[in-house]
């Protein structure tokens, strides 16, 4: 469940495996099989308007999303493929330029089918979240309806 | 809202140019977000490129950047349909995901579901090659800004 072999390969190579996240130029922070944690480097490209400076709801999503990911592998302790089913934000703060984001994600609940994430951004203070988010991902590997196994 | 916004509107409304308009987000002129006029309706459309993928080796789009450019697909309608004088304010988001984004082009558009004085529920759908089959669903709610 947390082969350290296993999260070290991970952390090595989540990110230069996506050709978005590579892009974004985001990092591995804390990882275990408990919790995951990304950080995107601040960019002008991340405004979603100029003139207030606010940064726009769609990146930090893009973080969630690719945060939530890593932290249901962790968990899972092995590659296999993965499916976002949804995915719900809560804008609890406005985020503003030239601030990296941190995204802590954490895998509560592992079914066969089903991964059940959590997750929470911030900028500057963890303790003053920028958002919230839910997660529910779809492992591809489990075994079909039929075959046995819940849910 | 200052001049460059109110002539961006002005562009999009009276001669269908929206570029100024997505150029006034700068996240949305980073994924490559273009209005399009599709049945005298707008449409969003972005388009594919490889550094937008997630998985390669299926190869699908970041589902990230699906949701991302659903929320922009509702930012720049609200922005066109109302007089908003600020960019709306995102309260929140929800997108479920119905299929997995092929290696082309998506497109969005978008519904005002409710609208009140201080804030206005969207629905958004994207789709890729056909409409009646969309990949992703999702609502929104935005806080409206009023005139101080």
């Amino acid at each position: 469940m947390s082969d350290p072999d296993f999260i070290d390969a991970l952390r090595e190579r989540y990110l230069a495996l996506s050709p978005h996240m590579a892009e974004c130029g985001m990092q591995v922070g804390a990882l275990s099989a408990d919790a995951a944690v990304l950080i995107l480097p601040w960019r002008e490209d991340w405004l979603g308007d100029s003139e207030s400076g606010r940064i726009n709801p769609g990146v930090i999503t893009v973080l969630v999303d690719s945060a939530a990911g890593l932290a249901v592998l962790a968990r899972v302790g092995q590659r296999e493929p993965i499916a976002t089913l949804d995915l719900r934000m809560d804008y609890l703060r406005p985020a503003f330029r030239g601030a990296a984001v941190h995204c802590r994600t954490s895998c509560f609940r592992l079914t066969q089918s089903i991964a059940f994430v959590r997750a929470t951004v911030w900028q500057h203070d963890e303790g003053q979240p920028i958002a919230s988010a839910q997660l529910v991902f779809m492992r591809s590997n489990a075994p079909r309806p039929g075959h046995g196994g819940a849910p | 809202m200052s001049g460059a916004w109110i002539e961006a509107r002005r562009a999009a409304r009276e001669r269908g140019d929206y570029a100024p308009l997505v150029a006034l987000i700068p996240y949305a002129r980073f994924l490559g977000m273009r209005v399009e006029t599709h049945e005298q309706r707008p449409r969003l459309r972005l388009p594919f490129r490889d550094s937008l993928v997630g998985n390669p080796r299926l190869p699908a789009w970041h589902g990230g950047v699906t949701a991302a450019f659903m929320e922009n697909t509702a930012l720049l309608h609200l922005l066109l349909q109302l007089d908003a004088e600020r960019m709306p304010k995102s309260i929140d988001f929800a997108v479920d995901y119905l299929l997995s984004g092929r290696p082309e082009d998506l497109y969005a558009d978008c519904e005002i579901t409710r609208l009140g004085s201080r804030v206005a529920q969207t629905q958004i759908r994207c789709w890729q090659s056909d409409p009646a089959r969309p990949i992703a669903i999702a609502r929104a709610h935005f806080l409206l800004s009023t005139s101080e």
